[in-house]
């Protein structure tokens, strides 16, 4: 493997599995609502386990294609500008490659991961802080965390069902959510932005949440 | 419930969106560590965050971006196994079992080694961390006491380590958060039996000189 090659397949143009992005949305609904999982994510779940066993570098070709470009937008939509960015989201592929064998995709998806690393760097790099988060391997838990789903694909289902669950809420309450995740504004700006009082924006991210939560009962 | 309240679900949630402040985020990765029914709400949470991470438009990497970090990854082996040895985390001797891990980061020694000032049935003591905005202690309140009644110029978010208090509002017992808004009256008293360890933040005194929306809710970055 030449590194021409698995160049070719970080950008999209080897035999990736960046096809999800090609369905039109009602086709990847229908396939959720089956409960059945489109190719795209299913291969991306066995490129990172062989990342993790093989250090497959073909394999974290095809993770780097699909995510270092998510990652970088989502960096840029927190404020960083398009090269910090960059350097940061490749920090975070280099994270996903070293910590491979720490991902379990019992306990959650891979994008919610991948999610968190690049939420702690941010933190990290943008804000000079750290992100405060629970050890599950600390002994003086109070007791284990059970797995999220039975199977390997579980997480991966439910994650598509909150895709749809987002997908189906009010378009401005879909909006709020992203902005209140992606966005490093405070409440205050955001409210002023949005041309709405300071309570409604607080009371309709709580309705957002409430519907999600509603939508997914029975599911996660 | 007004929107001037904060609930521990708008700080599970504003922490999984990476929104909080160190040292609040301190207090809800400490509840976690010791609710473990609440975890489960928090995965949500992040979940909901990588769910909308999939469906971001995808931004343009420069020329190269690729390669570059291939060539990094091939003399990685090294760093590679130091940041597996740093996620190992500190060694698990000499530890107080009150803590957990979050906490543990920022107690340094033995819980009996920190630098406690006493003040009648009240014992506090700090932790390093930037005080400019925020202050975090640990505090006792011996068994069966109570801390003076007052109110709050900011806010007050407290999670219990060990045994159990009550305020007039709620009874909070390890792992529950008890917060307290700028203008509750309050006077929380600790249970008979034991001793009772807190995490508690407050926004310090220069918090207050910021604008008034601030003011209204620091803690979620408003």
């Amino acid at each position: 493997m030449t590194t021409g090659a698995l160049k070719a397949m970080a950008d999209g143009g080897g035999n990736g599995h960046d096809v999800r992005l090609a369905q039109p949305a009602a086709v990847q609904f229908k396939g959720r609502m089956n409960g059945t999982k489109s190719a795209a994510d299913l291969a991306l779940l066995d490129d990172i386990e062989k990342v993790a066993v093989e250090r497959d570098r073909e394999a974290f070709a095809r993770l780097y294609g699909f995510y270092a470009p998510r990652v970088a937008a989502y960096l840029r939509r927190v404020g960083a500008n398009s090269e910090a960015a960059e350097d940061l989201a490749q920090e975070v592929l280099l994270s996903v490659w070293r910590r491979a064998h720490q991902f379990d995709p019992q306990k959650a998806a891979l994008s919610t991961w991948i999610y968190t690393i690049a939420r702690n760097k941010r933190i990290d790099a943008l804000r000079r802080e750290r992100h405060p988060d629970f050890d599950l391997d600390d002994p003086t838990l109070a007791e284990g965390e059970a797995p999220r789903g039975d199977t390997h694909t579980e997480t991966e289902m439910v994650k598509d069902e909150i895709r749809t669950a987002i997908a189906s809420l009010p378009r401005e309450q879909a909006e709020l959510l992203r902005i209140f995740y992606f966005e490093d504004k405070t409440h205050s700006v955001i409210a002023d932005e949005l041309g709405l009082p300071l309570g409604t924006v607080k009371s309709r991210l709580r309705l957002a949440v409430a519907k999600l939560r509603g939508l997914l009962e029975g599911v996660a | 419930m007004t929107s001037e309240h904060i609930t521990v679900d708008d700080l599970l949630l504003a922490h999984a969106a990476g929104r909080l402040p160190e040292p609040v985020g301190l207090v809800v990765a400490t509840h976690l560590a010791l609710t473990p029914s609440r975890r489960e709400t928090y995965r949500e949470y992040e979940a909901l965050g990588g769910a909308m991470l999939d469906d971001l438009a995808p931004a343009a990497l420069s020329d190269g971006a690729f390669d570059r970090l291939l060539a990094r990854l091939d003399d990685d082996a090294e760093s590679s196994d130091a940041e597996r040895a740093t996620a190992a985390g500190s060694p698990r001797d000499a530890v107080d079992p009150e803590l957990p891990a979050p906490l543990r980061a920022y107690v340094h020694g033995r819980l009996a080694d920190l630098p406690w000032k006493h003040y009648g049935g009240v014992s506090e003591a700090p932790l390093p961390l930037d005080e400019s905005v925020y202050r975090a202690r640990l505090v006792v309140l011996k068994a069966g006491k109570a801390v003076p009644k007052h109110t709050h110029d900011g806010q007050e978010i407290t999670v219990v380590l060990k045994g159990a208090f009550n305020d007039g509002i709620g009874h909070y017992r390890r792992g529950d958060i008890a917060i307290a808004d700028a203008h509750v009256d309050h006077q929380p008293v600790a249970d008979p039996a034991e001793d009772c360890l807190c995490l508690t933040v407050t926004d310090a005194p220069l918090r207050l000189t910021g604008t008034f929306s601030r003011f209204l809710n620091p803690f979620l970055r408003f």
